[in-house]
């Protein structure tokens, strides 16, 4: 019940930086972090109580072995999760070389 | 087990990693083969299209066969509805590329775009083929972070501006995606979009059940640019280059946000009536705020974004009507009435603001500007471009006999024979409106009576562009065929009844 | 990009090997232990990144580092989808088909094409990363010049 609670407190942490934060890195960090609190969700619903991690061992057979489906499906959304984050990262880069700040109110050159 | 089903998706993503390759020693090879393999793609499309009637049909990847009924593979999955989208993702994807031929030569980094063109059509695919709940989220995947290197193409401070702010919400949505699937998994430990059903069928708790639904909707509510989402979309679709912004105003929005929505609210879930209120006020408000948002604008590709937008709503709000009348369990042929006039107008508006968004390119090509105050008098200089600029803007305001009366008018009749008199009144205002925006553009863009003095040498676009211009065109005048009852018959039928009858969907796929 | 001192290009000599050769280990027991093409390939992509990052070099080098990494990372990827077509070609025809025998379990060379697919993957997602890593250091030098 406890790793249940974490995952909201790491979501509504990583919530408060994307909404409050001026700067641009910043910004790219806690959208990272919120979908790291995803990652837990997913790895916490795949646990049954006294299992084993989920690796056959022809020597020790055990009886119950924990869910091995949520953890495929975390690797994969951890390598997605990276992709996103480098892209960010490139343009911010490039949008420090154009405007010359990491603020991100001096960027408004949109509007209406 | 059709053999040719797993090829729309591996085709893309392997011709994407070859014009790397190739593409780093013969300079003009990539444009060439980008159009033929996607042409190659539409020809197989079109082939489905015929073959593909009432029956589904299911391809196993890997071969794993159910166990004790229970299936453990992932599946793809084509049927009726699935058959009419995979014919506007290759279709138009191949005439945006045969554009790009000449298009391109404004950009150094030809290769990148190609390769990244092929990843985002490939990604599409995937997502409209796929029918397990985890393989749509990893293909939207694949094609979202396509579609933002896309966008920041030419590295100007509006494109990156507009790149970053789209990635921002674009992660959100993402997130809101995969929260709503682990959720899924926790109560009824399985991903087939299938199983699923008979899995809610048991009984489920009515307050997760609703959370479940709103994290969906508002996950890929994000993705179609449906208000209050919709904050993204001006930016992005104006910013990028003008081949992108017709596959993305043209069939991203509908194939990872529309096509995703209708599927699981109509496959997946059980409708209550609370969620189809919800999802039918949603698509009017988007109708009515897009089309007065855009009527102020003097840049025509912002014109043209919200104008997505309200198109965007007619579809949400005629799907909603059909919603609404199938939580209440009467009158079903209203309901097929209303999802036939939405699915026909998604289709109309793939044709038609493709090819505005390609005219505009056009005449930023030739001339430079996007801004209206700025241009006049083109239609004695480039009389292709303007004659398919008419035929495609008189197309979205709905006038006969182009496409867009005969969508309209059947949602408009839907609206009323259901007895929702104020929605089919709004309806009609909002396309009187969308006409006026639409004589001001061809006003000020073509039939200016003083032409300045700067726009004295212009001639008329290339032959790609042209091509590809003239193709749209013709197909806009070709799709008001489908009102007549064989074609409609053909084509429409098989994918309404699919999405109408709550049973045929899991229980054909659960027994193959 | 300057290089560093002396020191520090000895001892990053003498770990990255150790680095490399324990990244190969996860990806080729992928099927045996956790681990895998994707956990392996980030470890080696960081032996390499550790071997730039200290001994520097100037904008030409790593323009042609930079090509022909791309080279590696894209043939890896056209590897991956042709094993997986040639499910399609012996055997049923299936895609991403395990027709290759399957051993015994527990033994290195055993479960059919996984080992294969865990090489491949491997390699694309180390070039991968060391191409982002590349591409950031090359926009940096570009602008400075």
């Amino acid at each position: 019940m406890i790793a249940y609670i974490m995952c909201f407190i790491l979501f509504l942490v990583g919530l408060y930086g994307v909404i409050t934060r001026r700067n641009l890195i910043k910004i790219a960090v806690s959208l990272s972090i919120m979908e790291i609190s995803t990652f837990l969700f997913f790895a916490l619903v795949g646990y049954i109580d006294g299992g084993v991690a989920p690796i056959v061992d022809p020597a020790h057979p055990a009886k119950v072995y924990v869910d091995p489906l949520p953890q495929a499906l975390v690797l994969t959304a951890i390598v997605i999760g990276l992709a996103t984050t480098a892209m960010l990262m490139a343009v911010i880069i490039r949008l420090y070389r154009k405007y010359g700040t990491f603020d991100i109110r001096e960027i408004r050159n949109l509007r209406g | 087990m059709n053999p040719l089903i797993p090829l729309f998706v591996v085709i893309p993503l392997a011709s994407a990693f070859l014009i790397m390759i190739i593409g780093r020693f013969f300079e003009e090879f990539n444009k060439y083969f980008t159009s033929l393999v996607l042409f190659f793609l539409a020809c197989i499309s079109f082939y489905f299209l015929f073959i593909t009637g009432e029956n589904i049909f299911v391809y196993k990847v890997g071969g794993w066969e159910p166990v004790n009924n229970v299936p453990i593979g992932i599946y793809m999955v084509m049927d009726g509805f699935t058959v009419i989208v995979i014919c506007i993702i290759n279709l138009i994807g191949f005439l945006s590329a045969f554009y790009s031929i000449s298009y391109i030569k404004r950009y150094t980094a030809g290769n990148y775009f190609y390769a990244l063109f092929c990843l985002m059509i490939g990604g599409m695919n995937g997502v409209v083929l796929s029918g397990d709940l985890f393989n749509i989220f990893v293909f939207l995947e694949i094609s979202v972070i396509s579609s933002y290197a896309l966008v920041a193409f030419g590295v100007e401070s509006n494109e990156l501006e507009a790149s970053f702010k789209y990635q921002i919400l674009g992660g959100l949505a993402s997130f809101l995606i995969l929260f709503g699937i682990g959720f899924i998994y926790w109560k009824t430990k399985t991903l087939n979009i299938a199983d699923i059903k008979e899995a809610f069928s048991n009984g489920y708790d009515k307050t997760s059940y609703m959370f479940i639904q709103i994290m969906i909707l508002s996950g890929f509510g994000l993705k179609a640019a449906i208000i209050p989402f919709h904050a993204w979309l001006p930016d992005a679709h104006s910013s990028a280059p003008s081949p992108i912004s017709a596959m993305l105003s043209g069939i991203f929005i509908k194939a990872v946000g529309i096509y995703v929505i209708i599927r699981l609210f109509f496959n997946m879930f059980d409708i209550s009536s609370g969620m189809a209120v919800l999802i039918t006020s949603l698509g009017t408000l988007s109708m009515v705020i897009g089309v007065f948002l855009a009527i102020g604008q003097w840049d025509i590709k912002r014109l043209l974004a919200y104008h997505s937008i309200s198109q965007m709503g007619y579809v949400v709000m005629s799907t909603g009507i059909g919603m609404i009348l199938i939580s209440r369990g009467t009158k079903p042929e209203i309901a097929s009435l209303a999802i036939a006039g939405g699915i026909f107008h998604l289709i109309n508006h793939a044709a038609f603001k493709g090819l505005l968004f390609l005219n505009a390119g056009a005449i930023e090509y030739t001339i430079g500007t996007r801004d209206l105050k700025e241009m006049g008098g083109l239609s004695k200089s480039m009389p292709l471009t303007s004659s398919t600029s008419f035929i495609a803007s008189m197309s979205i305001s709905g006038v006969p006999p182009f496409n867009g009366f005969f969508s309209k008018l059947i949602i408009i009749i839907a609206a009323v024979m259901a007895k929702f008199y104020l929605l089919a009144a709004m309806a009609v205002i909002v396309s009187i409106i969308t006409l006026a925006s639409f004589l001001k553009f061809q006003r000020y863009a073509f039939f200016n009576k003083s032409e300045p003095v700067k726009y004295k040498n212009i001639k008329e676009v290339p032959f790609p562009m042209g091509f590809s211009m003239v193709v749209l065109s013709i197909i806009c005048v070709l799709l008001s065929l489908l009102v007549i009852p064989e074609i409609r018959d053909a084509i429409l039928t098989p994918a309404i009844n699919i999405l109408v009858d709550p049973q045929k969907y899991s229980s054909s796929i659960l027994v193959q | 990009m300057k290089g560093m001192t002396l020191i520090v290009k000895k001892t990053t000599q003498l770990i990255a090997g150790m680095i490399f050769m324990y990244g190969i280990y996860v990806i080729v027991h992928g099927h045996l232990t956790p681990g895998g093409g994707f956990a392996g390939g980030v470890v080696i992509a960081g032996s390499l990144i550790l071997i730039t990052l200290s001994n520097g070099g100037d904008f030409l080098k790593l323009l042609k580092e930079e090509s022909g990494t791309t080279i590696v990372e894209s043939l890896a990827t056209i590897m991956v989808i042709v094993i997986a077509a040639s499910g399609f070609l012996f055997g049923t025809k299936i895609f991403f088909n395990n027709f290759l025998p399957k051993g015994i379990v527990g033994h290195l060379l055993s479960a059919g094409v996984l080992p294969l697919y865990n090489i491949f993957v491997g390699t694309e997602v180390a070039a991968s990363i060391f191409i982002i890593f590349l591409s950031l250091i090359i926009f940096k030098e570009e602008s400075e010049k």
